[in-house]
């Protein structure tokens, strides 16, 4: 590289740095108006669970019109389509969402998806940077990791968003672990930017390493949801029961989808990246099978790799066996998470094997 | 749900009115339990202990657990337990010498961890018995779910149940069409959407299916890690891997006499090994030369020439790190590099007895390489007497400096080069029969050279500078660099199936997991005032969004040829039906 074309990609270095600083500003102006968010959002309560939980079934809400009804025009309504829950579930409406239907907390919650986006377009600007000034892919250690990584949770959220799903009840909780995540990347994993090593120096790096951040960034929302699945079960579970949780759980819970939204949310999400993830892992063998002469030698990387993909495949098993449903379910598929963060930051620090490239 | 249902406007016509509400009610549950059976082939749980007596009882209850899917399940979450171990305790097929260490500092786990056979885990007992289990099992599922599938596939959609409005997704309207349109009219929109259709025998209703190969995708992918375990337990009986180090200019053929390391699979004939031979022309490694990653390497190439056989045409190639060279099925792969010392050494009355680049094995990234030099034939000492010499040797490429004290090399490249030496003699028990490390020299036979002042005798050398051993022994003499590489030669026979395996089992998931098996089912019958009521409902394998939308979307659409009727009376419009929401 001529010294011209260094200082150049120095500069783009110091770009990226500034870029992904500046996104972690814009991401906490995000984390407050969510705050603000679900605060102004508290004063309009609902107790919708409990009054679904507690009233008989035949009291229900009110059937949905099925018939048309204008007879003098020419255009008679679409036959409506009636959905019941499962039979056996509970059957509880999906709370409010963080504004609770007060408008103030709407306003915080929309400039917080704004900032969000603007956030996300830095950020990813910074990733953009990052890989134009050590012109390969900007996967090479595992500052780039983290960075590549909050990027792609906070694209697939937004994703969903822009597809019309009801995932801003995720936002405070993603954009507090986007904040953590780029805290430790930029504070503890910071790496200057730099070439390659030549085992890393493959065209499979493109697809085996960005396939693989993007499942741990979906699995992260399908994580996300579970949590959040297991608390507002447990409310709901006492609801029915004829307990009063908390004031604090009753304001935050109340607000959440129903406990089988969240649980539907979180499986279709993990049952749509298991797959990838397989595919990841079957990249990840063929390249080994290249770069080291076998593709699969039980490496920790690798034995983790399989540890996360034999649980997820757990807990999609569970939720086609009868009596694993719910919350046995859910904790499959929490440590099915666990394993892919301890094969990310755990593996790469602790353990060193052929894929030690932490560059910590 | 509500048991009150005056309201339901498409009553079975065979239903007698008369029925008490509760046998009904049992008629209306087995006849949903119909329509939704079949829809997968998933076995049934299966809960009941050991049926009949005796051992075939017993049997016949143990291959039912095993096949369950709760067994399954539990053999699954097992094997990723037991997968585990083996990622936090050093694995003997990885990393022996690393086993050594682990030994040492762990002294107090170690009979523990040889029992439960920690150090090969993946060959361990229990492993083994954990995924032959789970396999088994995946077997015994597998069978009979694909002849169920054959079965369901040139079976029929079962017929529409009594009460439509029990199903998941459920919609209904009046319309001006006859039944039998309708009818007709749902017929060809489900064929045209490619759902199988099925008429009722009665003729007031249709049933249809669709997505059949949700069950053929997770079939495929369950037959597909069979074959990956296959392809598996294959390589690993007939494979064959061995190292080789060469040095540039030197040469390799692929016989088993020629490897430093040679590790075939129990069902390998070494009479198998492809004949080839190839030399190492030159090799190149760079490294970065500034910034923090200073000595990171950037690139290391191979040049090598090639030929099959004895007399084969020799062909140039370049082997890379992530580019291993091909030749019949046999991979020669790129592992590690390193330096080479060449060394010369003399007897007491000068004459040359030993002259040869001696490989150093690296120590860490800057290539600071230790290893030993064995002088075995040829040399006798000052009285005469046949002895051997040993040398222990640590090379830097790049020295730090005279009065730095360290003996670490600051960078891979040979900017500096050192060579520091201590010197033995006696017998290097070579011929003791035992195999011997080449990088270690075995001391116990020797007595160390001292100086005048009866301190270990040690130098370090500058590329070209000689010293000389204390009493006249000889001397010995840095001549210069050779550099080395490492090679890995393997081949693995079913290869091709591991990846045909993956290849069906992402296939096979993604039909799994996307596509969706579900029923619809469509009835038209003439209500009371003699306008046609049409119903439609439909019933998924799982939880999936789609289904709600893509009944509207039909259900839109037949409306279209089935337009709305107007609304009888106002009253009743506003008597909706109740349901329940979901
Ligand atoms: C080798 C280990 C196994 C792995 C990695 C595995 C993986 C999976 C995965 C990922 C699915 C999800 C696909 C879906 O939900 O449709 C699945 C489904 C299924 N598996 Fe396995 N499986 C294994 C062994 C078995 C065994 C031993 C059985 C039989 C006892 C079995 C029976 C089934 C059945 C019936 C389904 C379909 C469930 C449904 O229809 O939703 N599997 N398997």
């Amino acid at each position: 590289m001529t010294p011209l074309a260094v200082a150049a990609n120095e500069s783009l270095a110091e770009i990226s740095n500034y870029l992904i600083y500046s996104s972690m500003a814009v991401y906490t102006l995000a984390f407050l108006a969510h705050i603000a968010e679900w605060v102004f959002g508290s004063r309009s309560k609902v107790g919708r669970t409990a009054a679904a939980l507690t009233s008989t079934p035949a009291a229900a809400a009110p059937a949905v019109q099925v018939r048309g009804k204008g007879t003098a025009t020419a255009v008679l309504d679409k036959p409506k389509v009636v959905s019941r829950g499962a039979a056996g579930g509970r059957h509880v409406p999906d709370g409010p969402g963080a504004a609770g239907g007060s408008e103030k907390g709407d306003l915080y919650g929309r400039i917080a998806v704004s900032l969000t986006v603007l956030g996300f377009l830095i950020e990813f600007a910074g990733v953009v940077a990052r890989a134009l000034s050590v012109e390969r892919a900007p996967w090479g250690n595992m500052y780039e990791f983290s960075i590549t990584f909050s990027t792609m949770a906070v694209g697939v959220y937004l994703a969903l968003l822009a597809l019309g799903k009801n995932v801003r009840w995720l936002g405070l909780v993603l954009v507090t672990t986007v904040l953590l995540d780029l805290g430790i990347a930029t504070k503890w994993l910071y790496t200057d930017s730099d070439q390659l090593v030549p085992a890393l120096d493959s065209y499979w790096l493109w697809i085996h390493v960005s396939t693989a951040i993007f499942c741990g960034a979906t699995f992260y929302i399908g994580a996300a949801g579970t949590a959040l699945y297991l608390f507002r079960d447990s409310y709901e579970t006492k609801l029915a029961g004829g307990g009063k949780p908390g004031a604090f759980a009753s304001s935050v819970l109340e607000r959440l989808p129903a406990a089988a939204t969240l649980d539907k949310f979180s499986y279709r999400i993990n049952a749509a990246v298991f797959p990838l993830w397989t595919f990841t892992i079957i990249a990840g063998a063929i390249w080994a099978g290249d770069a080291w002469g076998r593709y699969w030698d039980w490496d920790p990387k690798e034995v983790w790799s399989f540890v996360t993909w034999v649980a997820y495949a757990c807990y999609l098993h569970a939720r086609a066996t009868a009596g694993w449903k719910g919350r046995k379910a859910a904790y499959l598929a929490l440590f099915a998470f666990a394993c892919w963060i301890w094969n990310y930051y755990g593996v790469n620090i602790l353990l060193n094997g052929k894929h030690s490239y932490g560059g910590v | 749900m509500s048991t009150t249902d005056k309201t339901t406007p498409a009553a079975e016509p065979a239903e007698p009115a008369a029925a008490e509400p509760a046998e009904r009610a049992a008629a209306d549950d087995a006849s949903e339990a119909a329509a939704g059976a079949q829809l997968s082939t998933a076995p049934a749980e299966d809960t009941a202990g050991p049926v009949g007596i005796g051992l075939l009882g017993w049997l016949r209850w143990f291959w039912r657990q095993l096949t369950s899917m709760r067994v399954a399940l539990l053999l699954l979450f097992l094997l990723s337990l037991g997968a585990i171990p083996g990622s936090l305790v050093p694995q003997t097929h990885i990393d022996p010498l690393k086993v050594e260490q682990w030994k040492k500092t762990h002294e107090f786990w170690v009979p523990l961890a040889e029992k439960l056979q920690l150090f090969e885990v993946y060959g361990s007992v229990w492993f083994s018995a954990i995924y032959i289990l789970l396999f088994v099992s995946l077997i015994g599922c597998i069978v009979p779910r694909t002849w169920q599938f054959v079965g369901q596939l040139t079976g029929r959609p079962p017929g529409a149940p009594k009460r439509l409005d029990r199903m998941p997704v459920h919609a209904t309207w009046r319309t001006t069409a006859t039944p039998e349109e309708v009818l007709a009219h749902a017929r060809t929109l489900l064929g045209r959407r490619r759902f199988r259709t099925e008429a009722a025998a009665g003729g007031s209703s249709v049933a249809a299916e669709k997505g059949y190969l949700r069950e053929a995708g997770n079939l495929v992918f369950h037959l597909a890690l069979i074959a990956i375990l296959v392809a598996f337990a294959w390589g690993k009986l007939y494979k064959y891997e061995g190292g080789k180090l060469v040095l540039r200019g030197k040469g390799f053929s692929n016989t088993l006499t020629q490897y430093d390391d040679f590790k075939p699979g129990s069902l390998f004939d070494a009479d198998g090994l492809p004949p080839f031979s190839f030399t190492l022309d030159r090799f190149d490694a760079s490294f970065e030369k500034t910034g923090p990653q200073r000595g990171t390497a950037r690139t290391f190439k191979a040049y090598v020439t090639w030929s099959r056989g004895a007399d084969g045409t020799p062909t140039k190639a370049e082997i890379e790190v992530n580019k291993p060279l091909e030749i019949d099925g046999s991979k020669v792969f790129l592992l590690g590099h390193g330096y080479a010392p060449v060394v010369s050494v003399t007897d007491p009355t000068g004459k040359v007895v030993f002259k040869d680049a001696v490989p150093m094995l690296p120590q860490d990234a800057n290539l600071t390489s230790s290893g030993a030099i064995k002088v075995a034939d040829g040399y006798a000492n000052k009285d005469g007497v046949k002895e051997q010499l040993g040398f222990t040797a640590l090379f830097v490429p790049t020295f730090a400096g005279e009065g730095s004290g360290t003996m670490f090399s600051q960078f891979p490249e040979l900017a500096n080069p050192r060579l520091a030496l201590n010197a033995w003699h006696g017998s290097l028990g070579v011929d003791s029969g035992l195999p011997q490390n080449v990088y270690r020299l075995e001391t116990s036979k020797m007595q160390q050279f001292k100086d005048d002042s009866g301190q270990p005798f040690k130098q370090r050398l500058a590329l070209g500078e000689e010293m000389v051993l204390p009493g006249g022994a000889g001397t010995v003499k840095f001549e210069g660099i050779e550099r080395w590489a490492t090679f890995q030669i393997s081949e693995q026979p079913g290869n091709g199936l591991a990846l045909g395996g993956a290849v069906g089992a992402v296939v096979g998931l993604a039909g799994s997991l996307f596509i969706q098996r579900r029923r619809i089912w469509v009835r038209a019958v003439s209500g009371p005032d003699g306008v046609t009521v049409v119903e439609m409902a439909g019933l998924g394998r799982s939880e999936s969004a789609k289904l709600p939308e893509e009944l509207a979307d039909l259900a839109a659409t037949l409306n279209q040829q089935a337009p709305t009727a107007p609304d009888p009376e106002p009253e009743e419009a506003e008597e909706s039906r109740e349901g329940e929401r979901g």
